[in-house]
């Protein structure tokens, strides 16, 4: 008589939840949902300071201040910014280090077609990829330009508003803020729905709000952002 | 009508493939897809020619065995349409038809139009079964299933598991067909014993196989003959969300 009636299968090792998560494809895509949220939110709030430009300089002077003694006495001066540059850099080494791997995984040895057509879905994956080494360029030079100075060539330390102007004065300057922007703008309109996809909260019946709402929140982002070196052209700032 | 054909051959798993051009004249326009490569076999047999090798069995559009990329499409231009559903109709004479197998890291092919889809079965085998009690039938009002649950596990389990999602897929990726698989048993109570082992297994097992991860493209979606919905996509994120953090 058989005394068994499975084969015995090795015990599961269990991992802790991160180093689970970090292992599987859903899980990365986990990591990049929640860090990607993370940087929209930071988008907002930084979109929402920009538009004080309109306000004149002074205003947004004074709210650039703001920020480095927001906290004051409790956190010591600039700690609240320091505070979000260490959150917004973990999140965005987590966001593109779990692309990068996906990506490597899924274009390695992937057989090609022979029919010379592109295979479908390329729209996606192009825009999402492209549009994310743009992203991270752009988050390079946006800190050179206005945060180090280094590459704005009429910076004065101190003075945010005139060396906002002095970038967007440039014909580069400009040309480099917007295709990032529109770069952005793509990159969101995929993003924010596969991001609730991801998090497992879409449903039919929901997606048919996700879908027109991701857009929405991707263009009141970009367009929030254009208008500030639109504004400069146009003489509104200067 | 007559057709111009380019094929994939490939000698084995370990040759060098290449397209092949063929004639066939005498198409029937009621013909199958199937059929009408039949009838080039028949021609290439006769002429002491090693005929075409490619995947079928029912020829009905519930097995799953047909499996061919037609002019870059799985399963063709038709819509829900299996390849061996897919009449000759929808082609005009003289047109020019290009066939290669599913193209995927994971389904590697074995000859021809032929590849090995075993990568799923052993998805299958982590978590594609539920416990239950030999003996007799249980009544059939035993276990009351809500009718949104029937309703979500009958639209999963149409998947017959051919893989076109796979072949579909910009990353090689096999979401929507282990979705399929987790949503249908996941949603009913005779699934529940192991809901949490079985969205872990089966995503531990699929990328293991070497299938690309999601970018939520919908190209599997729309290729698959048996309409599995982007949604399913969510719902196994959301399972296997919620199994590893109680994991812990
Ligand atoms: C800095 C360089 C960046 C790179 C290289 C990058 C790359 C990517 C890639 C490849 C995807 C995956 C697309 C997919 O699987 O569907 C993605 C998704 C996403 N990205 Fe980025 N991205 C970057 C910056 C950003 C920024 C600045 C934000 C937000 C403000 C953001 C928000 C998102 C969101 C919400 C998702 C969706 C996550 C998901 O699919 O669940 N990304 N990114
Ligand atoms: S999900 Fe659709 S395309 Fe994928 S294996 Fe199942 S039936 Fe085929
Ligand atoms: S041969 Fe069975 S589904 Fe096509």
């Amino acid at each position: 008589m058989a005394l068994d009636t499975r084969t015995k299968r090795p015990a599961k090792t269990s991992r802790a939840v991160p180093a689970a998560l970090w292992r599987s494809t859903i899980g990365k895509k986990v990591i990049m949902s929640i860090t990607g949220l993370i940087m929209i939110g930071y988008l907002v709030a930084h979109m929402a300071g920009n538009i004080k430009v309109f306000s004149g300089e002074e205003k947004f002077n004074s709210y650039a201040h703001w920020l480095r003694t927001f906290g004051e006495p409790v956190l010591p001066y600039e700690g609240f910014l320091w505070l979000m540059r260490v959150l917004l850099l973990v999140a965005v080494v987590a966001h593109i280090v779990s692309a990068v791997q996906l990506t490597r995984r899924a274009v390695k040895d992937r057989p090609r077609s022979r029919t010379g057509k592109p295979r479908g879905g390329g729209y996606v994956t192009f825009t999402m990829r492209s549009g994310g080494v743009i992203l991270f360029l752009f988050i390079i030079w946006h800190i050179l330009d206005l945060t180090t100075l280094t590459v704005n060539e009429r910076a004065e330390v101190g003075n945010p508003y005139g060396n906002l102007v002095a970038t967007f004065d440039t014909w580069y300057g400009n040309v480099i803020y917007i295709a990032a922007l529109l770069a952005l703008g793509y990159h969101l309109k995929h993003g924010i729905w596969a991001a609730a996809q991801t998090l497992g909260v879409g449903t039919t019946t929901r997606n048919r709000v996700f879908r027109p709402a991701a857009v929405l929140v991707a263009l009141v982002i970009t367009v929030g952002f254009v208008a500030v070196p639109i504004g400069v052209m146009t003489g509104v700032v200067s | 009508m007559r057709l111009n054909l380019r094929i994939w051959r490939q000698a084995g798993i370990a040759h060098k493939g290449e397209m092949v051009e063929y004639r066939v004249d005498d198409v029937s326009p009621d013909m199958s897809f199937l059929e009408m490569l039949d009838v080039l076999n028949e021609r290439l047999t006769l002429a002491g020619e090693d005929p075409i090798a490619f995947d079928h069995d029912c020829r009905e559009g519930i097995c799953g065995m047909c499996s061919l990329t037609i002019d870059g499409e799985p399963h063709g231009p038709q819509r829900s349409t299996t390849t061996c559903q897919l009449h000759m109709r929808h082609y005009r004479d003289g047109d020019t038809i290009t066939v290669e197998p599913w193209r995927a890291k994971a389904f590697p092919v074995v000859k021809d139009l032929v590849v090995d889809r075993s990568a799923f079965d052993d998805i299958i085998a982590s978590g594609g079964y539920i416990s239950a009690p030999t003996g007799s039938a249980p009544d059939a009002h035993a276990t009351p299933v809500a009718k949104a649950d029937a309703d979500a596990a009958f639209e999963n389990a149409a998947c017959i598991g051919c893989g076109a999602c796979v072949a579909a897929c910009p990353n090689g990726s096999a979401m929507l067909f282990t979705a399929a698989k987790v949503v249908h048993l996941n949603a009913l109570p005779q699934g529940q014993p192991e809901r949490r082992d079985r969205v872990l297994n089966m995503v531990d097992t699929m990328d293991d196989a070497g299938f690309g991860g999601c970018t939520l493209t919908g190209e599997c979606a729309t290729a698959c003959p048996k309409g599995i919905p982007l949604e399913s996509i969510s719902t196994l994120n959301r399972e296997y969300l919620k199994a590893s953090l109680k994991r812990a």
